[in-house]
């Protein structure tokens, strides 16, 4: 594998090489197979993140950086195709390498002809990330509290196992009817014979619309005829950038964020992140004037912003926006003339005493142009189901409406999935049960994990939603540095045992924040997670 | 598309989606006026739609038999990690099962590697995702003409990558030639397009035929030269109607010793052959690793359903069914692919030899004001508005000769089919008589 540059030279030829922009200087691959068809993108957008534009000092070093990369790959012999990474859950994180050193983009092939494109390139080298490691212990190791009671506890996936109890259970009863009911369609094979469309059935549609509703507690209504359907929320995420703005353009986004972000919007799409730091002063919570201050470093840099994404209730953090800032947010993308795209996924997973206020609300009751706002949802989260792949983007736009709706046919949700779906949705009654019990078991969980953190002396941030606690270690941090983040982040995996995502891989500015996530565990296991953090705790 | 409030994206306001071309017309005017036997028997009948409902008794047999296999198999218990599973390697057994199936289709003369196979959320999002991962935006990829007209969005509208036509035409039944290729490399050249590769649709889309082994033989050969990858969508592969008569590109890779095979990736869906394109079920075999790898990672867009995975694994891992299924399937195509040239003939319409898929191609020359894709377009138009048909013009498929169409046969039952044909053989003679008189 590549050697990853050093971060002095990576920040110096520090790139967000976009897709359109990149421009490759190859030998000739044309005639005469095998050659070594190596092609070289040059960084052309010196992006020192959040520190100006430009400079004319990195295109030296830029250019010394390149050639000697590209001496040193002449002469080196291409890589061994080894062992893929697993990737239990491949597409929920991506590594935590940070932008800058994901720069250096070489699209040599494996066995050195036939190379494959810069794209394609630039994540290939991503499958040794410390975030990768982590979940290869997980799943070489996995704790079980019988079988493996020292095996590596997994807190780094948001993955929600407290209520799928009372999912199987509705399947229990009503599998035999809904699925094979001919006359509702269910799976028998007629029914699903015709040209479906692509952004999803229209029963689906209205069941969900009706379900986005009830999550959000019946303060605003969803219209069926503003939703695509796509083959859950990452793929919603995308098809919205592609649609919202054009490679090189840039989204301003609040963080700490979703790392799966980086991967979502700036892989094929070519649209870069700008990180817009909360700081733990405000409880991480948004702040207007430092997005002003981000848009105009931006517009300073020549890049042009078209959006702003947040997640709400927040990941990793857990809190909830207020209506008011929910507002100075419209009133900003307004007076900038940009689009606004709030990731709601986690609406329904609210276990606290603050009310979630969607987007949606707040355009009801007040007057904003609101062909701008995007929400992206799924069923992901809420319902406990990511494997069946169920998302939405959820549009006031029309001209948006009609490009994802074609976009849709390349992401799009399964018909036997859908019918499935269509017949619990409109089990009202479960669905309400549903949602009450399983906020009551997130409730019960994080309460019982922050309580025992605190008693180790881990505080974390008060959250109200989300299936994790975000919490400050940094007292336990050798220096107060993303390196110091990192060494105890490796102390946690290996030492205690236990997987977590630090706040480098969410563009945290501040180090030593973690995220746990606590909804993979019972209560059984809270002790056993506390004891073995308390190893850690204990060394410092 | 008018520009209002906040600005879009190039993508979402460009027409690359092509959906104003005629095959998309077509589509919307059906849609506005189906036929139905009973309730509406002067609409519009579906002819460019290429699904395959010739079989689907057989599946519904098969469910009948084994309602456990649709409904979770061994329980309701194994819901769970189901309803979890998101692993973009996709569930070992149903991985395993494409791969028995794939295996079967080509009566067991190649293997395929379960590990080596990725899963997309049908074969749309397969190609595209190719079109991603082997090429740039600027880049080009050679496609035979005439070629399913899905293809100037699937691998053009996000990807940025251009489509170079390698044309063909009917004075060889429309095979691919080395001249072809040559002309084809030589233009992009001269627009400076870089090629990555070659797209091949084999059995064909719109043609119906099948590649022969010397030409896939002259193909592997062609793309080594040139130091490009080879795409072979192979999606029609178990709508062959004689099983020996495909050969697909595995089989040249491996009786080659694997030698180029790392260029070598093939594109499959269940949505043809065993007519389930609502699944959603497509897939990537490469033999070459780091397309894999980053296949993989890239699906993450455009997943399958667990539970979808689970349902077919066991359907699809059934030897006796399989094998069932695929013969009597060949059978009726066959017998439906029949039927249509006959009535075709009787209609004075030659039709190309086909020897596989959902269609036939067939062609109205004689029966166009102009042999220009304006004559052929304004016989196509004259067909949906008077003859109530919807079949594709040849020109939406770069057919660079006017009076091709593509004629699909298995999406409709047969008694429609025959109301569809007898419509046909009045048309023409209206159509012949016309010109007699015009003529005169």
């Amino acid at each position: 594998m590549s050697p990853t540059p050093s971060k002095k030279s990576a920040d110096a030829a520090a790139a967000a090489a976009t897709a359109t922009q990149a421009r490759s200087s190859a030998t000739g691959l044309g005639g005469g197979g095998g050659g070594a068809g190596m092609r070289l993108i040059v960084p052309l957008q010196g992006v020192v993140q959040g520190r100006g534009g430009l400079v004319l000092g990195t295109l030296i070093p830029c250019a010394l950086f390149y050639f000697l990369q590209f001496y040193l790959r002449r002469n080196r012999s291409p890589p061994p195709t080894s062992p893929q990474p697993p990737a239990a859950n491949g597409p929920d994180l991506p590594g935590i390498v940070r932008s800058s050193s994901r720069n250096f983009l070489s699209a040599r092939g494996s066995s050195g002809h036939a190379a494959v494109s810069s794209r394609a390139a630039s994540i290939a080298r991503s499958g040794d990330s410390p975030y990768f490691v982590g979940t290869k212990k997980c799943s070489e190791d996995p704790y079980h509290p019988v079988d493996n009671p020292d095996g590596v506890i997994q807190l780094g996936l948001a993955e929600n196992r407290l209520s799928l109890d009372l999912i199987g259970d509705w399947l229990a009863r009503n599998v035999t009817d809904t699925l094979l009911d001919e006359r509702q369609g269910g799976l028998s094979i007629s029914g699903l014979a015709t040209y479906q469309p692509f952004d999803g059935l229209v029963e689906l549609k209205m069941a969900v619309a009706e379900f986005m509703g009830q999550v959000m507690q019946g303060s605003v209504s969803f219209d069926p005829s503003q939703i695509i359907m796509t083959a859950g929320a990452t793929p919603a995420i995308e098809i919205l950038s592609f649609c919202l703005a054009d490679a090189g353009n840039a989204f301003l986004v609040p963080s700490p964020y979703y790392p799966g972000y980086d991967r979502n919007i700036r892989w094929r799409a070519g649209i870069e992140l700008i990180p817009v730091p909360c700081r733990s002063t405000d409880n991480f919570g948004l702040s207007i004037p430092a997005l002003e201050r981000a848009y105009n470093q931006a517009k300073m840099r020549g890049v042009k912003v078209r959006a702003v994404l947040f997640s709400n209730p927040s990941n990793p953090v857990g809190n909830l926006l207020h209506r008011e800032t929910l507002r100075d947010l419209l009133d900003f993308v307004t007076e900038k003339g940009i689009h606004v795209i709030a990731d709601e996924v986690f609406a329904g997973s609210t276990h606290g005493t603050e009310d979630f206020v969607s987007m949606a609300e707040v355009l009801n009751t007040d007057e904003f142009d609101r062909s701008r706002v995007h929400i992206v949802y799924g069923l992901s989260k809420d319902l406990s189901v990511p494997g069946f792949r169920i998302g939405l983007i959820y549009s006031f736009n029309e001209h948006v409406i009609a490009a994802a709706s074609k976009l849709a046919r390349f992401s799009s949700v399964s018909v036997p999935t859908q019918h499935l779906l269509i017949s619990m949705l409109n089990d009202t009654k479960f669905i309400t049960q549903y949602i009450k019990t399983n906020r009551e078991r997130l409730r019960v969980m994080y309460a019982l994990l922050v309580n025992g953190l605190k008693q180790l002396g881990v505080e974390s941030v008060k959250s109200s939603g989300g299936f994790y606690c975000w919490t400050d270690m940094s007292k336990f941090m050798k220096s107060y540095s993303e390196k110091g983040e990192l060494e105890l982040w490796k102390e946690m995996l290996n030492v205690a045992k236990i997987h977590l995502t630090p706040g480098t891989a969410c563009h945290c500015i501040e180090p030593g924040w973690f995220r746990l996530c606590f909804t993979t565990l019972t209560e059984k296991d809270v002790p056993v997670v506390l004891e073995r953090i308390k190893r850690v705790v204990d060394n410092h | 598309m008018a520009k209002k409030g906040v600005p879009l994206s190039e993508m979402a306001t460009s027409d690359t989606h092509g959906e104003d071309s005629p095959y998309f017309v077509g589509w919307k005017v059906y849609d506005e006026n189906p036929y139905d036997a009973a309730s509406n028997p002067s609409g519009v009948i579906q002819m460019g739609l290429a699904e395959n409902q010739v079989s689907f008794d057989l599946l519904e047999d098969y469910l009948e038999q084994h309602p456990q296999e649709f409904g979770w198999g061994c329980g309701v218990s194994s819901f769970r990690e189901n309803a979890l599973f998101q692993d973009y390697h996709g569930l070992k057994t149903f991985t395993r099962a494409v791969a028995l199936f794939m295996e079967q289709i080509r009566g067991g003369r190649t293997q395929f590697d379960p590990q080596h196979i990725v899963l997309t959320a049908g074969a749309t999002a397969a190609n595209e995702l190719l079109t991603f991962i082997l090429a740039d935006p600027g880049d080009g990829l050679l496609i035979p003409t005439p070629y399913y007209p899905g293809f100037d969005r699937d691998l053009r509208w996000r990807t940025g990558v251009n489509i170079i036509p390698v044309h063909c035409n009917s004075s060889n039944g429309f095979q691919i030639t080395l001249r072809a290729l040559e002309d084809a490399c030589a233009g992009a050249e001269s627009m400076k397009v870089r090629v990555k590769g070659l797209l091949l649709t084999n059995p064909s889309n719109p043609l119906g035929t099948t590649i022969t082994r010397p030409v896939l033989e002259e193909i592997l050969d062609f793309v080594a030269h040139k130091d490009i990858h080879l795409i072979s969508d192979e999606i029609y592969s178990g709508s062959v109607f004689s099983s020996d008569e495909f050969v697909s590109m595995t089989e040249i890779v491996e009786s080659r010793g694997h030698q180029e095979r790392e260029r070598v990736h093939i594109v499959y869906s269940l949505s043809k052959d065993l007519g389930l394109p609502g699944y959603r079920v497509g897939t990537i075999y490469s033999y070459n690793n780091e397309v894999v790898t980053t296949a993989r990672r890239m699906s993450s867009f455009t997943l399958v359903s667990s539970q979808t995975q689970k349902m077919l694994a066991s359907l699809l891992s059934d030897k006796e069914f399989t094998e069932n299924y695929l013969r009597t399937n060949r059978e009726r195509l066959k017998k439906r692919y029949e039927f249509v040239v006959e009535g075709l003939s009787n209609a004075g319409i030659r039709c190309l030899q086909g020897n596989a898929g959902l269609f036939c191609w067939m062609n109205l020359g004689e029966l166009l004001e102009e042999p220009t894709v304006e004559g052929e377009l304004s016989l196509w138009n004259l067909m949906l508005h008077e003859a109530k048909l919807n079949i594709s013009p040849g020109s939406s498929c770069h057919c660079l000769e006017a009076g091709w169409f593509r004629v699909c046969f298995a999406n409709m039952s047969q008694q429609t089919l025959e109301v569809a044909l007898m419509r046909m053989k009045d048309f023409t003679e209206k159509m012949k008589a016309k010109q007699m008189i015009s003529s005169l």
